[in-house]
């Protein structure tokens, strides 16, 4: 492999692994999210300094120019990326939908049983909400 | 387990829909005579809520539109909470007629095992003209649902429907979330309920604009398509106790 593109391959890698790491650290990225992440780094790092391990895929699936097998296994893990969060954003939809209905029957149930803060606050918001609606108004 | 007079709550979903909910409320309680009413607000922005409050219907304010799956997937849980015998759907934009819930209730008082009866504006003459293509997309459904459950569907869309028990706890577990009248017709056959249809009248819509505009109708085609195929595909569609939860909190790919 060239060594040009074996040193910006190397670079990219490490890059995204040490953002990666950071946000990890600075608490803005939570461990599971950020591990594929890291696995897909650190895979592609790998690839990008032991080039004989690249070539030798490259040439096994038919890729003429090695750094060409490097990209197709990034797009690889990009793949799965984008699944993962997928299932993680209907995994969320799910469960947010679940507290909405939890928290709604809770709110029926206290205003049923008398509580005045909770019924005053329905009350108020559904004048709020009312307020800013004129035209449903008769 | 009072046979003779089953405890019966209407759930109306309302999503801004201030000008027709009230009236559909108020028609239960004239056309509908001991049925209880509870109004899910679907996360409105207009004064769906205070107006149902002030007919003097129970309001289920969703704090955000979770959409028509959700809001009444609420309703399940609210009757299975509260130990009714029975729940009927009534929308609440006027389409559905309340003086028909009492040809709904007569099919199941008539045959106690029928778990889900359907009102269906295909059976019978009952003059009713849904727009051509939505009525081509429904007849496409109702042509599909009838090969796999082996029996006549003729309006698998029509959300007017009245549930025993069996089905209140199996949809308060797990309801599609959008456009889920097609799924729930799979459900309930996947899981050896007892369905029946029977033709009633239905109103043109009364105002508020229709869950599913024109624009979306193609994606509504779609969707249910790729969840009537899946769901053939699924051997147990729905959690049974100790199944792993349908939304779980723990991670995994």
């Amino acid at each position: 492999m060239e060594l040009r593109i074996q040193l910006v391959s190397i670079v990219a890698a490490a890059g995204l692994f040490v953002v990666v790491f950071e946000m990890v650290r600075r608490r803005r990225l939570l461990e599971r999210y950020a591990l594929l992440w890291l696995f897909s780094a650190l895979a592609l790092l790998g690839l990008a300094i032991w080039s004989g391990l690249l070539e030798r895929i490259a040439s096994t699936i038919g890729i003429i120019y090695p750094p060409n097998a490097l990209f197709l296994i990034a797009f690889g893990f990009v793949l799965v990326l984008l699944l993962h969060f997928s299932l993680a954003v209907s995994r969320l939809t799910d469960q947010t939908k679940m507290l909405a209905q939890r928290l709604a029957l809770l709110e029926e149930r206290q205003s049923r049983a008398g509580h005045d803060v909770a019924r005053e606050r329905a009350d108020a918001r559904d004048e709020d909400e009312a307020a800013l609606e004129p035209s449903s108004r008769p | 387990m009072r046979t003779d007079n089953p405890r019966t709550l209407a759930v109306v979903p309302a999503y801004n829909e201030a000008e027709t909910a009230p009236e559909v409320v108020r028609s239960l309680h004239r056309d509908a005579p001991g049925v209880d009413v509870v109004v899910i607000d679907d996360g409105s922005t207009d004064a769906t809520a205070a107006a149902a409050r002030a007919t003097g219907a129970r309001v289920i304010r969703l704090p955000f539109n979770l959409g028509i799956g959700g809001a009444v997937q609420t309703g399940f849980v609210y009757a299975r909470e509260n130990g009714y015998d029975r729940m009927v759907q009534v929308d609440g934009d006027g389409q559905h007629v309340a003086a028909e819930i009492a040809t709904l209730a007569a099919v199941m008082d008539e045959d106690p095992a029928t778990d889900m009866v359907c009102g269906s504006r295909f059976l019978g003459d009952n003059g009713y003209l849904a727009p051509i293509s939505r009525r081509t997309g429904i007849h496409i459904f109702a042509f599909l649902l009838s090969r796999i459950v082996d029996r006549p569907v003729t309006d698998p869309t029509s959300g007017f429907r009245l549930y025993n028990r069996r089905a209140i706890s199996l949809f308060a577990r797990d309801y599609p979330h959008d456009y889920p009248e097609v799924e729930a017709v799979l459900m309930v056959h996947h899981h050896q309920l007892q369905m029946r249809e029977v033709p009633v009248r239905m109103l043109e819509r009364g105002g508020g604009v229709s869950s599913i505009s024109s624009g979306k109708s193609a994606y509504y085609m779609v969707k249910v398509l790729l969840a009537i195929f899946v769901g053939l595909l699924r051997r147990r569609p729905v959690v049974e106790p100790g199944d792993a939860s349908p939304a779980p909190a723990s991670h995994g790919i």
